[in-house]
């Protein structure tokens, strides 16, 4: 299971995956409509503000936080969880723990082909973002671009390293969708999904700043609206892949322990 | 008649065998019934700590909404949502042609196919809610305002399981279709806020199209004591025809079934 060879690999296993992206092409409808979520919340949040701006949001400023939120959920999703708890439940594991490429890697390179078609997604909501709301509801610099692409591509990464740490309790217990569930929970509370987290009352807020949860949405939006300074999203990059780092290292501690413990099922 | 009943019973057993057996998802399950319907909580408080009204409904009318929303949940995620994951397999698979081939009606099989007894839970939670809500507000609910209100439970529980097999009739077209269950959960998300909430379009699609409004909103509506009783008809009307429309497709689908494998 060497390092280059799974390098080798990646072409090979991101086209495949890729194909199989345009294959269920209507499975990636069904995806976008059940992220429709910032959609909703956008509707409640903007008849709160209809009154008056809330916190430094108004109706207009929600609307380009839950866009921004819709398409930043879009570019980080990950479903390695269920892939793995499938895979174990029926055997196939086997069949790939008996390639050349590290498990975690292969699970990557395949969430990740999927991109493509998911920016495909996004776009329509990019174009509506800035027709309706104008230039301004987004940041104009391009080093906070340059950083949001940092951001996205961190909160890629957690979110998936998280998802396929749950996947990878599969091997411990029979089935762990349901921690993946409790994760959904309070990743829809605490990462800015459901609420921006400025609005929490401030005694709670530190402790929602300490969790990994609003790198995954909050500070990709902060940044794409340009809602915070360079050093600040300079520090939350900072914080954010600090969080990319612990949970590189659980989910590989899980594996390789979890990996003793597996004994193929089916065949 | 008593033959599906009997059927319902086994149906039911066996599913809570089914449950029993991998015990750790089983109370992990459990835990989760207590705390979702208490993190459901959360976003109303923190807008209730920005606002003190929401598209027109106070604090404790808006509990009430929350409650339904509950109460729902609970039916769809214990006794609707496992169902339709079954189902999915069994379309993505072609194994349902084994459920097609037994001498019952496909539709009733396939809807008591499994069920979650821990989200029973969720109906104690709501029952919390609504005495939170009314001991909030002062005040207890007329009794006409209750027995309208069970009506609406029951018109919401079928359009419910309308838009189920509307969801399940989609799965006859796109194969691979395990989120159906997601995209079904996060549009039904929407109704634990107040219907007011939805404007123009947004109003017309919750109301009309995907009619949560009839599911929360009216049976909040109805508590408070405020709900017409042509409202009522119109509800009950409109959950008859929903599912028979419902049938209808369902039925339609199943004609143009072919088996995906064997």
């Amino acid at each position: 299971m060497s390092f280059r060879s799974g390098l080798r690999a990646t072409p090979t296993i991101y086209k495949v995956a890729f194909s199989e992206a345009i294959a269920y092409r209507a499975e990636m409808i069904v995806w976008a409509l059940s992220s429709s979520m910032p959609f909703v919340m956008l509707a409640m949040w903007s008849a709160v503000a209809a009154d008056g701006p809330v916190g430094r949001f108004t109706a207009a400023g929600f609307g380009a936080y839950f866009l921004c939120t819709f398409i930043v959920r879009q570019l980080t999703g990950a479903w390695v969880a269920w892939q793995m708890n499938f895979e174990v439940r029926t055997g196939v594991m086997s069949m790939r723990l008996l390639r050349p490429v590290h498990p975690i890697w292969h699970f990557g390179v395949e969430n990740a082909a999927y991109l493509p078609m998911r920016i495909a997604v996004s776009l329509p909501i990019a174009v509506i973002l800035l027709v309706v709301l104008g230039r301004d509801a987004v940041s104009s610099s391009t080093l906070m671009w340059g950083m949001w692409l940092l951001a996205v591509v961190g909160a890629w990464w957690i979110n998936f390293l998280a998802s396929a740490a749950v996947g990878t309790l599969s091997l411990y217990m029979e089935q762990s969708i349901r921690v993946m569930d409790v994760w959904f929970l309070l990743y829809s509370l605490f990462s800015g999904y459901l609420i921006p987290v400025e609005l929490f009352p401030g005694w709670i807020r530190p402790a929602i700043e300490w969790l990994p949860f609003r790198f995954i949405i909050d500070v990709p939006v902060q940044i794409m609206t340009g809602a915070v300074t360079v050093e600040e999203g300079a520090q939350l990059l900072l914080g954010q892949w600090t969080w990319v780092g612990v949970f590189l290292a659980v989910t590989l501690l899980l594996w390789k322990s979890g990996l003793k413990r597996f004994g193929a099922y089916g065949g | 008649m008593l033959r599906y009943l009997r059927l319902f019973g086994i149906q039911i057993r066996a599913s809570l065998l089914l449950v029993l057996q991998y015990r750790a998802d089983f109370l992990l399950d459990a835990v989760l019934s207590l705390v979702g319907p208490l993190t459901a909580l959360v976003p109303l408080w923190v807008v209730f700590e920005q606002s003190d009204h929401l598209a027109g409904w106070s604090f404790p009318e808006s509990l009430l909404v929350l409650g339904w929303f509950m109460l729902l949940q609970g039916i769809l995620e214990g006794a609707i949502n496992p169902s339709l994951t079954t189902v999915v397999e069994h379309i993505r698979k072609g194994t349902l042609d084994f459920v097609l081939i037994k001498p019952a009606d496909a539709q009733f099989l396939v809807s008591t196919a499994k069920f979650l007894p821990a989200r029973g839970i969720n109906i104690v939670a709501a029952i919390g809610v609504f005495a939170w809500s009314f001991a909030e507000m002062g005040r207890t609910p007329s009794a006409w305002g209750l027995v309208q209100a069970f009506i609406l439970l029951l018109t919401a529980t079928l359009l419910l399981y309308s838009l189920w097999i509307l969801t399940i009739s989609l799965a006859f077209y796109v194969v691979r279709v395990d989120n159906l269950t997601y995209l079904f959960t996060a549009l039904f998300d929407a109704a634990r806020w107040p219907s007011s909430v939805f404007r123009g379009v947004w109003g017309i699609l919750f109301t009309f199209v995907i009619p949560l409004a009839l599911m929360t909103t009216w049976p909040s509506v109805a508590m408070l004591g405020n709900l017409g009783n042509s409202a009522l008809v119109g509800g009950i009307l409109g959950a008859l025809a929903f599912s028979a429309v419902a049938r209808g497709i369902w039925m339609l689908s199943l004609a143009k079934y072919t088996s995906a494998s064997s």
